[in-house]
């Protein structure tokens, strides 16, 4: 199978709505990037605690993605999401307020790095529990479904996940009862420190899914146009009722796998040599050469990102701590007593 | 945080300085080179080196036949040690934590906990299934709970929970001695606890709890994480001349009823004190023992320190407000014996 890339592709014409959007395109994957810079820095401060995981490397496949969504539409993500939700449209501040744990951050810092939430966005976690969100997602779908709402709900998962059995499951269901799911499996090639020729009989996850009679595509994941494309073409098959889509992104970690991993499974050189195909520089050098962008409009991305960045860590230093009073509150519904 | 351990030995054997993490790897690993029927599987227990680097350098030792990569298929896991285990092998099983165990419950309980008993006798389950429980590292709801007083609850299985290096070290080989199926919890938050142990390993009792420090005014009945707590606060107290005696329960199923009692008898006043959640918990049902084998020995209700009914949450003064704390557990004595 090829995997699908566009950079490659020559730009004759481009409007300049095109031209600004490829902007924003690279705006979302700068903030991403160094917004997690600045989260590992702060770990390293001890300002954040807990498991950290980083999605360095990826940002290009929650940036296509996201392109192709309506504000309607779900997003349903792992404990590797800070890009998913700031490609979403989470205020940067409320995330960083959470990985404090802080009361103002999106889960009152009662979730971490790991489980961030987001009503408004629809952003259903923030799930830590490899593969347990994949049932979530397919009955968020399925309700949409029953509902007749034209929505679609993007469920993001590592490709360690396809070994549970909720996997299976999931993808069985969401195609049987043609359920407007978009599985979006990150395939950044190591599950913790198990590569996946170590744990799957087969490696290749689009025969997976399509032995489940669900729709399935491999991209190049540090391709931004490829995954934007990838992810209209989906929703729009999606919208038009015909079931689940499955949608594998090849693309690479280029931290540890959380901030406790000692790498003991892959050489330095392998990560360098994917280094050569970070997906901002792919997309950058791709925009240059097609003269889509002058370096100080880069630079002006660069600033307004680092602005963003730290105003969420004053608004998280400057915000108070939960009372430890109201440790028992929202295990039940709060209802008024009137 | 080092705990003073009653049972280091007496013989003029060597002591060497040792964290409970290496604890069990040197468990395993003379496990391994005694019994050739010994393997370890499990997810990263490999390459990775354990999630916990517990078993790393086993690999490199012993090789990928017997130290097992696995993928994350918790119920596999578990099912095939289990198989494996009813052949002729002994496997050591290695879930990461007690969170993910859950996606192995039905294993764990539908097939390790019955086979001997459906099958009128006739087939054992020698397996031995470890994982990591516990909170105090801001890991989270979905990482951070202390649910062995669950499995505990399971008839046909043995529930063993180290509280020192010593225990850590020794309880794997009668472990894997015994012919049914032993869970062994490990304190994530203890791993890097260091004691002086001797430099051969030891055999523990995993029949017996174990008085850890002899008093005569309160008996304080605790196990894992939050006895080296209780001992820091039995210090405290000890300063206000109140004399506690901390029974380290070690195993949780079958409960040692003799060791309490006799401290009961004893005492005549007692706290529990465990990071369960209260109702329904292990520390329930000891003391509806105590209640029902000693009630006209006690001179106060059975008092109980538990976890706050709340799922874990990730901020630090929140976390350490819904568990057991040295401070608490002293203040919860001190109403004992006031
Ligand atoms: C059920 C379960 N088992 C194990 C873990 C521990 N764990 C957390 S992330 C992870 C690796 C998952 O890898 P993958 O799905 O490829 O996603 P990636 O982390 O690479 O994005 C593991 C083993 C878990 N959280 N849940």
């Amino acid at each position: 199978m090829s995997t699908k890339t566009v950079t490659k592709e020559k730009k004759d014409k481009v409007s300049p709505e095109q031209r600004e959007h490829y902007h924003h395109l690279l705006h979302q994957m700068i903030l991403i990037r160094r917004y997690e810079e600045k989260a590992a820095e702060l770990y390293q401060a001890s300002k954040i605690r807990g498991f950290l995981h980083l999605y360095i490397g990826e940002e290009a496949i929650a940036t296509g993605v996201m392109q192709a969504l309506t504000p309607e539409d779900s997003v349903v993500a792992t404990y590797r999401e800070h890009g998913h939700a700031l490609a979403r449209g989470v205020s940067a501040d409320v995330i960083m307020a959470e990985m404090y744990g802080k009361v103002t951050g999106c889960a009152r810092g009662r979730g971490g790095s790991m489980h961030l939430f987001d009503k408004e966005h629809r952003f259903f976690g923030g799930n830590a529990i490899v593969c347990s969100h994949l049932p979530l997602a397919v009955g968020i779908a399925l309700a949409d479904k029953m509902q007749n709402k034209p929505n679609v709900t993007v469920c993001f998962l590592g490709e360690g996940a396809v070994a549970e059995g909720e996997f299976h499951e999931s993808l069985n269901l969401g195609a049987l009862w043609q359920t407007p799911t978009l599985f979006v499996v990150e395939n950044n090639l190591y599950c913790m420190g198990t590569a996946l020729r170590y744990h799957s009989s087969n490696p290749n996850l689009t025969e997976k899914a399509a032995s489940y009679n669900v729709k399935a595509v491999q991209i190049d994941g540090n391709d931004v146009l490829a995954v934007e494309q990838a992810a209209h073409e989906a929703c729009d098959y999606l919208r038009s009722g015909k079931g689940p889509y499955f949608i594998e992104a090849i693309t690479y970690r280029f931290r540890p796998h959380s901030m406790f991993d000692a790498e003991l499974y892959r050489e330095k050189a392998e990560v360098e040599e994917h280094k050569k195909r970070d997906p901002i520089i792919l997309f950058t050098n791709y925009l240059k050469e097609n003269n889509l962008i002058e370096d100080g409009e880069i630079q002006a991305i660069e600033a307004d990102v680092a602005a963003v960045v730290q105003h969420s860590v004053d608004f998280a230093e400057n915000s108070p701590w939960e009372e430890v009073e109201d440790l028992t509150r929202f295990v039940y519904t709060e209802r008024s007593l009137s | 945080m080092t705990l003073p351990s009653q049972n280091v030995i007496a013989e003029p054997q060597q002591l060497v300085k040792m964290t409970y993490r290496e604890g069990m790897r040197q468990a395993i690993r003379e496990a391994m080179l005694r019994d050739e029927r010994c393997f370890l599987m499990g997810a990263d227990v490999g390459r990775y080196g354990g999630c916990f680097a517990v078993s790393k350098g086993l690999f490199d030792e012993f090789g990928p036949e017997k130290i097992r990569d696995m993928p994350l298929s918790e119920s596999a896991i578990a099912g095939i040690g289990i198989g494996a285990s009813m052949n002729g092998m002994r496997p050591i099983v290695e879930i990461m934590t007690v969170n993910f165990s859950l996606l192995a419950l039905d294993q764990i309980l539908n097939t390790a906990g019955t086979l001997l008993h459906m099958s009128g006798g006739l087939f054992n389950v020698p397996v031995v299934i470890r994982m990591a429980t516990g909170s105090g590292r801001q890991l989270g709801a979905q990482h951070a709970h202390s649910l062995e007083g669950w499995y505990a609850h399971i008839p046909g299985i043995k529930v063993l929970a180290p509280g020192t290096v010593e225990d850590m070290r020794g309880m794997l080989w009668p472990a894997l001695e015994d012919p049914d199926p032993v869970l062994i919890f490990e304190q994530q938050v203890m791993y890097n606890m260091t004691e002086m142990v001797s430099a051969t390993p030891v055999p523990v009792d995993i029949d017996h709890a174990k008085v850890r420090r002899p008093g005569k005014d309160v008996t304080l009945i605790t196990y894992g994480s939050c006895l080296p707590k209780s001992m820091t606060a039995a210090e405290t107290l000890a300063q206000e001349e109140i004399d506690t005696e901390v029974i380290d329960l070690r195993t949780l199923r079958p409960l040692d009823n003799d060791t309490i009692f006799a401290s009961v008898a004893k005492t005549h006043r007692v706290l529990i004190v465990e990071e369960g959640w209260r109702s329904g918990s292990l520390a329930a049902e000891i003391s509806a023992r105590i209640m029902e084998n000693l009630f006209y020995e006690l001179d106060r209700p059975v008092d109980r320190l538990c976890a706050s009914e709340v799922p874990m949450p990730y901020s630090k003064h929140m976390e350490e407000a819904a568990v057991p704390q040295p401070e608490t557990i002293a203040a919860a004595v001190r109403k004992l014996v006031l």
